[in-house]
């Protein structure tokens, strides 16, 4: 907590850490393919935006497997991430990722200490979000979803009907971005954080005796 | 590239704590004669200041679980050292989530 007197030297440009970072923290941007997430990620990163690969075998996902995977199976899925330091000492991560790929080990792996995940979603193909959702609710990850305006494709479509078509829960939060515009994805962000805010003061109220008994399994019924 | 020659053969790392947002810093005090190349990188990348396994695997071009076995390593021979992620469950989430909410807000 205590941290070290900042040394402002960041040769690289920006590259690295502010030296006061203690933690960080990550956010899923996920939706169907060509849905806007790389653009998001983009728009909303202060370093230029990066690309890497989990490359997912069964030997990789040996020590958390409990699905008890027989196949040999290989699969690459490519994950475009941005990085927002919030403060002197909290930095943000947003990871954007396919959701069709039901890879558990590879969700299990990239949604484990994850705050919640945007989805973001096309109403010209709205039916495409229904996988990368029901990955979200087998894994207890809280989500909201961001309809990404592009065209205004979306602009005739009554935002009930989009929360109906998609079968959303009442408090699942449902909000228009343009990814390509820093604020309008800033502001799908903080949807997302002030439900995670809602929802986390909820279970403090009325959970007291699951609090005790709270791990991992937990999130399985969620 | 050939990951497995990377970490010679190995497709996982040695310890099971890497998470794609743990930090990672550098230890400057200790000679890099020795290391494989891609660990040599990897010193000189993260020596600046700290950055997360993914950067580190972004700015590598290699897949994260190679990355992790070539962090795992320089962390047993004391080259890096981590800050570890917030655990989901841990309760101070509420003021975690507060905090991004109120950095979030400041952008706009």
């Amino acid at each position: 907590m205590g941290s070290a007197p900042a040394s402002e030297d960041s040769p690289a440009g920006g590259v690295h850490l502010p030296s006061g970072v203690q933690t960080a923290v990550k956010v899923l941007i996920v939706g169907h393919f060509a849905v806007g997430k790389t653009t998001f990620v983009g728009a909303l990163s202060e370093i230029r935006p990066l690309r890497t690969e989990e490359v997912m075998t069964q030997a990789g996902a040996l020590v958390d497997d409990l699905a008890g995977t027989k196949d040999k199976t290989t699969t690459t899925v490519a994950l475009d991430f941005g990085r927002l330091t919030l403060n002197d000492s909290l930095v943000l991560y947003l990871f954007g990722t396919p959701g069709q790929q039901r890879f558990t080990e590879l969700w299990q792996d990239m949604t484990r200490g994850a705050l919640g995940a945007l989805v973001l979603a096309d109403t010209r193909r709205l039916g495409q979000s229904f996988d990368v959702m029901g990955v979200l609710e087998e894994l207890g990850l809280p989500y909201a979803v961001a309809l990404n305006d592009f065209d205004d494709a979306s602009a005739e479509h009554d935002l009930e009907e989009v929360r109906e078509a998609l079968d959303l829960l009442p408090e699942t939060p449902l909000v228009r971005c343009d990814a390509r515009d820093r604020i309008s994805s800033t502001h799908a962000l903080i949807a997302l954080v002030e439900y995670l805010l809602t929802r986390n003061a909820g279970r403090a109220d009325g959970s007291a005796d699951s609090a005790v008994s709270a791990g991992d399994s937990e999130l399985e019924h969620a | 590239m050939r990951p497995y020659v990377v970490t010679d053969g190995r497709s996982h790392p040695t310890r099971n704590t890497l998470d794609l947002v743990t930090l990672l810093i550098a230890a400057d005090d200790l000679p890099l004669t020795g290391l494989s190349p891609e660990k040599r990188a990897l010193m000189e990348l993260c020596r600046p200041g700290a950055l997360s396994v993914a950067e580190v695997a972004g700015h590598l071009a290699l897949p994260v679980s190679v990355t992790k076995v070539l962090i795992a390593d320089l962390m047993d021979s004391g080259h890096v050292v981590t800050r570890a992620p917030i655990p989901s469950a841990r309760p101070s989430e509420t003021r975690i989530l507060q905090e991004v909410l109120d950095g979030l807000r400041a952008r706009l």
